[in-house]
């Protein structure tokens, strides 16, 4: 262990909350995607976080080890007069939950600055451990 | 009282070997506070300064290796079995459902910690490593 892997674990931590923050983006750019390229509604993604071994054992950093669809159903809307509308005039719409994907953006944007700051703390650290002796 | 000028410094080197894995594992419980069923981790410092300093002097302390071809091994600094056998799990505070138990808060608050001791003892061995130098000057 020394504190060079504080920066690989902070690194792979700020990589894998942007990656979220990227997916957030996904779904709320889509937030009103009736259709996609397979005909069906956007269906809202979600990260899935694994924890990774990196360099000693004890530096666990973090990665994204899969991208999943959420599972939920899509939400039908009354729309009678929307060319997509059923015959009961319901269209399907995405299954992304508007206030869900900004409380996940929030914690995604202050989990990056805590690592931000981890891997700081560490730099100052080394730029200390430097003066040893002077 | 440290017998010889190369062990004076012993048990702040070996402080800041403890404080530097301690950053790490603190650096690692911030980066998974986020994963599912990622248990936080931590070391008793004192206790395992104890250890380490005590592996590092005395009757049981490592002779150097003399290494005469390039194929001889570098015996591995012994602190650091040391530190990683003493990790041990945090209890849980406030365990939540996805089974992770990361205290950001609390974790960030060791982690400031833990940098300041660490400076500190940076600052305490060039003040010592001063003092040798005024002896020897004198």
């Amino acid at each position: 262990m020394s504190l060079f892997d504080v920066f690989n674990v902070a690194g792979s931590a700020m990589a894998a909350q942007s990656k979220r923050l990227n997916v957030v983006a996904s779904n709320l750019a889509n937030a009103d995607s009736v259709t996609s390229s397979d005909g069906q509604p956007y269906k809202a993604k979600q990260v899935v976080f694994t924890a990774v071994q990196m360099g000693s054992d004890s530096s666990t950093g973090v990665k994204v080890s899969a991208v999943v669809d959420d599972p939920g159903p899509p939400q039908l809307v009354y729309k009678p007069n929307h060319p997509l509308a059923d015959a009961n005039g319901y269209v399907a719409m995405p299954n992304v939950n508007v206030v869900d994907e900004m409380v996940n953006m929030i914690s995604a944007t202050r989990a990056y600055q805590s690592n931000v700051d981890v891997a700081n703390n560490a730099k100052t650290m080394l730029a200390k451990a430097l003066t040893i002796g002077q | 009282m440290a017998a010889g000028l190369d062990e004076l410094l012993n048990v702040q080197a070996s402080a800041l070997q403890v404080r530097e894995a301690r950053q790490g594992l603190l650096a690692s419980n911030l980066a998974n506070a986020d994963t599912p069923n990622y248990k936080a981790r931590d070391i008793n410092f004192s206790a395992t300064l104890q250890k380490v300093a005590q592996a590092r002097q005395g009757p049981n302390a490592p002779l150097p290796l003399t290494t005469t071809s390039p194929a001889h091994q570098i015996g591995k600094n012994a602190g650091a079995d040391l530190i990683s056998g003493s990790t041990q799990y945090r209890n849980d505070e406030q365990g939540s459902i996805d089974g992770n138990n990361v205290d950001v808060d609390y974790e960030r608050g060791q982690l400031g910690d833990n940098s300041a001791h660490y400076e500190a003892t940076v600052t305490l061995i060039t003040a010592q490593i001063h003092n040798m130098l005024a002896v020897i000057q004198s």
